[in-house]
């Protein structure tokens, strides 16, 4: 059930960390280890990308007899 | 009451002695160890009571029994409260009971192992079907008193963090005979109309084992197990173990270990990507610069710098090899030159053929060709072939002369 249309974060951290190992082992071409380590670039900003995305947000359901179900913000002191 | 004697009815005695007995012993506490439990279909319990020497047969009624928290077994030792009777049927001694608790351990306590027991067995608390928490948490479902510690604890967790996590809040009762439905209807609706969400946290403060009872309701325990939403579950404190608690894909100890959970896998995760992103900076400087060493060494081998010395140096050592080449031949040729002369001149001494040019000549008796020594096998009208240093003769013998 794959929530985010884009690749998921469990997914773009997985081929970041098998990028930083295949360079770290040295066996790449000049030119493939340039296309890899771009793209090791492109997964962990998309990585901070993720963790920075979700806003700040405290809310609380308010539900009605009929069962209405709405979001209010929560404050600590809210009764 | 002179000697008349006085004669009882059965069913008349019975019941003198049912009355007496309930007259004395109308509400009374025992203790004793159930057996041969059988709960009749009818609702009806029936058992009887036992200690080291002696037993009493009990009964309890569908009124009673049905409110019972607990399930009587065989082995179990239980405090009962009833009245004696009998059952005048059979005349049989017996104790209505009006109300059992398990001696020892409370019905709660009971409960909440019989409980556990059966779900155990029925798989619910099976480690492989738990679903993994998400590694990175952000959109998070907690359900909980709006008011309680719970809450509380959760949002100062969060806050110190200062972590930019959602968390949607669905008050829930955390106590009393309402709160088990209104948690099972929570994580239903959390389920139905947020499926956004990525975890879901069920729990409460810390509280005696009444407060916690809700968390080891049945229905509670069926909901987690339904929902779609992995739930960690934190109830009370570190050594409170609910229900909930087995049945939750993940324990938090307490509501705000939940929260540390959450943030701190996070905070992690930040720390993972900055050291890959360095690792990944770092690795590519080494394989460029490794790169650019070799080609360096390339570059300034001599092959470039001087890049005719070394074809001179090649020409040089190919005319080297020429002369030597020529050389050997030559000095081949002269010994193979020789050593033929050599054979030659051999070959000429040995020519039997070579003293004819000294004017000697071979004679051959015809025609079997042979070379003749001595007149003796030879007889006159022979003919002969003589081999002279240059040419041949063909001659017919004349005369002979025998040399003695």
């Amino acid at each position: 059930m794959a929530k985010k249309s884009e690749t998921k974060f469990e997914d773009a951290l997985g081929k970041l960390e098998k990028i930083v190992t295949q360079l770290e082992e040295g066996e790449v071409s000049l030119d493939n280890s340039l296309k890899i380590f771009e793209e090791g670039i492109q997964l962990s900003r998309l990585c901070a990308k993720k963790l920075e995305e979700a806003e700040k947000k405290i809310e609380i359901l308010t539900k009605t007899k009929e069962g209405k179900i709405t979001k209010r913000p929560f404050e600590l002191k809210d009764e | 009451m002179f000697n008349e004697k006085r004669v009882y009815k059965i069913s008349e005695i019975n019941k003198i002695v049912k009355d007496v007995l309930e007259a004395s012993f109308s509400n009374i506490w025992l203790e004793g160890e159930i057996s041969n439990f059988k709960f009749h279909t009818t609702g009806t319990m029936y058992f009887s009571l036992k200690d080291e020497e002696a037993q009493i047969s009990a009964v309890m009624y569908k009124n009673i029994a049905s409110q019972l928290r607990f399930l009587p077994e065989d082995g179990m030792n239980v405090l009962i409260r009833g009245k004696l009777t009998i059952f005048l049927k059979r005349g049989q001694y017996q104790v209505t009971v009006y109300e059992m608790e398990p001696a020892g351990k409370g019905a709660l306590q009971l409960a909440f192992e019989q409980l556990k027991e059966r779900l155990l067995k029925e798989g619910l608390f099976d480690e492989d079907r738990k679903r993994p928490i998400p590694l990175l948490p952000q959109k998070i479902g907690v359900i909980t008193s709006p008011t309680g510690a719970a809450i509380r604890d959760i949002l100062s967790v969060i806050g110190r963090r200062f972590a930019n996590v959602e968390i949607l809040i669905n008050p829930v009762r955390v106590q009393g005979d309402e709160a088990p439905g209104e948690i099972v209807k929570a994580i239903g609706e959390m389920n139905k109309n947020f499926p956004e969400l990525d975890v879901l946290i069920i729990g409460r403060g810390g509280g005696s084992l009444e407060d916690l009872c809700a968390f080891n309701e049945e229905e509670v325990a069926r909901a987690i197990y339904n929902s779609r939403l992995p739930v960690i579950s934190a109830v009370g404190h570190e050594i409170d173990f609910t229900i909930s608690d087995f049945v939750a894909d993940k324990r938090a100890a307490t509501p705000s270990a939940a929260a540390e959970l959450v943030v701190q896998n996070k905070q992690e995760l930040v720390n993972t990507i900055r050291s890959y992103r360095s690792r990944l900076e770092n690795n590519l400087r080494y394989i460029f610069q490794s790169y650019k060493s070799r080609f360096q060494r390339a570059k300034d081998s001599i092959i470039f710098r001087k890049p005719f010395e070394l074809v001179n140096q090649l020409q040089q050592e190919l005319d080297n090899l020429t002369d030597r080449i020529t050389q050997t031949i030559t000095r081949f040729i002269e010994i193979q030159r020789g050593t033929f002369n050599l054979f030659a001149e051999k070959l000429t001494v040995l020519n039997p053929l070579a003293i004819l040019g000294r004017g000697y000549s071979v004679t051959y008796k015809l025609p079997e060709n042979k070379i003749l020594k001595d007149t003796g096998n030879i007889s006159l009208g022979d003919r002969l072939k003589i081999k002279l240093y240059k040419g041949e003769i063909i001659s017919t013998v004349e005369e002979k002369q025998e040399v003695k």
